[in-house]
């Protein structure tokens, strides 16, 4: 039987306890053993973004990074980005701006737009088109997503 | 498929881990290859060992007047060195163009280059550089010119229990300036077509006294092209050393065609990129 690593990993602020094979990506433990779902596998080989997420403060694509590598790191997720039943102002522009449509890409670029707008409150539309540059959309033509940015960001400037 | 993951902290064990393996072991520095070969059954790997735990391979420190760069130090954090980024803007042309901002979250300078792709972007501008890789293994230490590890596509000259530690890039003179520059179709999230980096060194007059040429994604592996250089060195750098050096480019090249280009637009494109990056490299210089 393959052996198994004993992981203590912090998500969204709750400590998880698992145990995980070497091989098994974050993205897999994630949705498979911690039934957090809302990260979305789309390609599996970083390319497309959809499974971003941070791990210690540091944007990285779930899908990228071993489960064991996680031991005692601090994992967010697109589960933790409301606040209770409060949507998060990313969240809110999105839905009221279409920034979604079939959804796949949506968390990703959700935890993307968070990480940049932390980073830079008030970022250019070229600015945010390269900082998303790693997360595909192939359903919205990016547009209504970068309009989406920019609602929340000025909402969030408190513009 | 059966794998043991290993996270040493020092290069000791490290080294004994992989000297000491029976079956199949992969280093593993941000993952960014190794997991997406691992996923496609490219790979695999009956002992992996992450090095990310190991002081010495994630540090960036100064010495004699240049940088020792950790070998697993993550993109991000290389732009992110403000002293690095001003001596070696080139270096930093071609990190910045690794993936997405995701990718550079993890992956490094070290596996950029183990990973033996003619066409890594941070290789070209680290050899032209004249970065010296150290490695360490079983025997100890030795220092290893950048152009020297890589030995075709996927394929390197370390020994199988030897680990690239850092890199070593030296004091800069004055008046010098580093560029890369790749052709791809998109600017974001591509593969070079062709990937050119330059270094030179002018004296107060302007003409180039030291120059270092490479091109990546023309030949199996990345290429050192002292012809290049040669058509830079002792002249301003002007229109007629530019198209020497453009010539000497696209002489060099022994590409492939594939899904990127044909052999003939490589070479073409070759010639062209040097040019614009040697003059992106003659700007820095002027100004330091």
């Amino acid at each position: 039987m393959a052996k198994k690593y004993h992981i203590t990993t912090t998500v969204n602020g709750d400590e998880y306890e698992y145990l995980c094979e070497a091989q098994q990506t974050l993205l897999d433990v994630l949705r498979d053993e911690l039934q957090l779902a809302g990260t979305k596998e789309g390609c599996a080989t970083g390319d497309c973004g959809a499974c971003t997420v941070t791990v210690d403060g540091t944007m990285v694509c779930a899908c990228l990074v071993l489960a064991v590598e996680t031991d005692g790191a601090k994992v967010d997720t697109i589960e933790g980005m409301a606040n209770g039943n409060e949507l998060h102002p990313l969240q809110r522009s999105f839905l009221e701006l279409n920034g979604s449509q079939c959804g796949i890409c949506t968390p990703g670029i959700l935890i993307a737009a968070r990480e940049l707008l932390k980073r830079n409150p008030d970022p250019t539309e070229t600015e945010i088109r390269y900082w998303l540059a790693g997360n595909l959309c192939r359903c919205t033509g990016y547009d209504k997503i970068i309009r989406s940015v920019q609602a929340a960001a000025k909402e969030m400037r408190g513009a | 498929m059966d794998v043991r993951y290993e996270a040493p902290q020092t290069l000791e064990a490290a080294v004994a881990l992989l000297a000491g393996a029976t079956a199949p072991a992969k280093i593993l520095a941000g993952g960014t290859d190794v997991i997406v070969q691992m996923e496609t059954d490219l790979i695999e790997p009956s002992l992996l060992v992450d090095i990310k735990k190991i002081p010495e391979l994630r540090q960036i420190t100064a010495e004699n007047g240049g940088f020792r760069i950790g070998a697993a130090v993550p993109g991000m954090e290389l732009m992110a060195h403000k002293a690095l980024n001003k001596a070696w803007p080139g270096v930093l042309d071609g990190v910045k163009l690794i993936g997405s901002i995701q990718v550079r979250g993890r992956a490094s300078i070290g596996g950029n280059l183990c990973n033996g792709s003619p066409a890594a972007d941070s290789v070209p501008p680290l050899i032209a550089a004249g970065a010296i890789a150290r490695i360490i293994g079983l025997k100890g230490t030795r220092e290893v010119p950048v152009e020297q590890i890589p030995t075709g596509p996927g394929k390197t000259s370390l020994a199988k229990d030897e680990i690239i530690v850092s890199f070593f890039l030296p004091a800069r003179p004055p008046h010098s300036g580093d560029a890369y520059q790749r052709f791809t179709p998109r600017t974001e999230m591509d593969i070079a077509v062709v990937g050119v980096g330059v270094n030179l060194t002018l004296d107060n007059g302007g003409t180039c006294t030291a120059a270092r040429v490479a091109l990546g994604a023309v030949a199996p592996t990345v290429l050192l092209v002292k012809e290049c250089a040669d058509a830079l060195i002792g002249t301003k750098v002007d229109n007629a050393a530019l198209e020497k050096l453009a010539a000497a480019a696209s002489a060099a090249c022994r590409p492939i065609d594939d899904k990127r280009g044909t052999k003939e637009y490589r070479i073409k494109i070759a010639g062209v990129l040097a040019k614009r990056t040697a003059l992106a490299a003659l700007e820095v210089a002027r100004k330091n």
